[in-house]
């Protein structure tokens, strides 16, 4: 199970992309792990845990066609896999204001100071060209508690920013 | 009293309807104390379902008592269970025995009116919120053939109304 690799790739959004891929990497005997893909502005991003047993170079080789096809970037990497230890987030951060430089690294630098992991983050930017407004959801794990987070965050609030703290309870049943 | 096997997805059974309890007899008690058993055995479990150890019979387990600030009924042992009235949705994070190693949002009705027999056969009736409410659904689902799997939502289309932390 050490045959694992990060592939990267990037390329201008079109129909097709994920389809051709996959289907390159599992003509070729490889093997998917966790994935993100999804399409950030105009642009298709793919992150994807891949098995093989045949190196990095095979790799490339074999998406070469659909990379020149689909005008990607390719980017590959060696990884350990550590599958099935997934850690399971208790805290919740919902932001959200309008757009000004910096609503990231004051809320994730705050956060971290507090004890916060992140395990998950998007953010967006939406509302219009004149007055966009900025999105910023975030799971992850409050080593100091949700109460720390809170407090560490709570003067972002008087800069116009909303912030929410919620915890996640997650049943096991 | 025994602990029993979990079935785990994709194991078909898992997906099959399950029967009424018709005799509550000693063999539904010895069954329903090996249920709790194995319900205790697993990693925090707030609840378990007569089919995960493959008894496909109507009979679920809920205990969402020992959490802090959770509203709750104590120890329950429903027989029969049905939910008579929905009101309200929340989403959640739900995880399952049977689905090891992955946890996903589902959406649940906030607050249910639940009807139910117990162990003896005598009528029971609840009206319960919030997380107990979720265990319910969730346990009930599994009496139904269905996985929380089946009601994932994306975050990204998070749009519901939530309790904020104070």
């Amino acid at each position: 199970m050490s045959d694992w690799y990060m592939l990267t790739l990037i390329g201008q959004d079109r129909p097709g992309i994920v389809a051709a891929v996959t289907k390159g990497l599992f003509e070729a005997g490889c093997n998917l792990g966790e994935t993100s893909m999804l399409r950030l502005g105009n642009n298709f991003t793919i992150m994807m845990m891949v098995n093989s047993a045949a190196g990095p170079a095979a790799l490339r080789t074999v998406l070469q066609p659909v990379v020149d096809d689909l005008e990607l970037i390719l980017h590959i990497d060696v990884i350990e896999a550590e599958l099935h230890r997934r850690p399971v987030p208790d805290v919740r951060i919902l932001v959200h204001g309008a757009d000004r430089a910096g609503i990231v690294a004051q809320v994730t630098g705050q956060a971290a100071e507090a004890g916060l992991n992140i395990l998950d983050l998007e953010s967006d930017v939406g509302g219009t060209e004149m007055q966009p407004i900025y999105i910023l959801q975030i799971e992850g794990l409050a080593a100091q508690g949700l109460d720390a987070i809170e407090q560490a965050l709570a003067p972002l609030r008087a800069q116009g920013i909303k912030v929410d703290v919620v915890p996640i309870d997650t049943l096991i049943g | 009293m025994a602990v029993l096997d979990i079935l785990t997805y994709p194991d078909e059974r898992l997906r099959q309807a399950s029967d009424r309890v018709q005799r509550f007899d000693a063999a539904l008690q010895a069954r329903i104390d090996d249920l709790e058993e194995t319900r205790k055995a697993g990693p925090g479990a707030v609840g378990i379902a007569a089919p995960q150890v493959g008894w496909f019979e109507r009979v679920i387990i809920v205990d969402v008592s020992g959490r802090k600030k959770t509203r709750s009924h104590g120890h329950l042992i429903l027989v029969n269970p049905e939910i008579t009235e929905w009101d309200g949705f929340a989403m959640g994070r739900e995880g399952c025995l049977s689905v090891p190693d992955y946890t996903g949002n589902v959406v649940r009705a906030e607050r249910i009116r639940l009807r139910a027999q117990d162990r003896d056969g005598n009528d029971l009736a609840f009206d319960m919120d919030g997380f107990e409410a979720r265990a319910v659904q969730h346990e009930l689902d599994h009496l139904d053939g269905l996985l929380f799997l089946d009601r994932l939502v994306s975050r990204r289309q998070d749009l519901f109304q939530r309790k904020v932390y104070k």
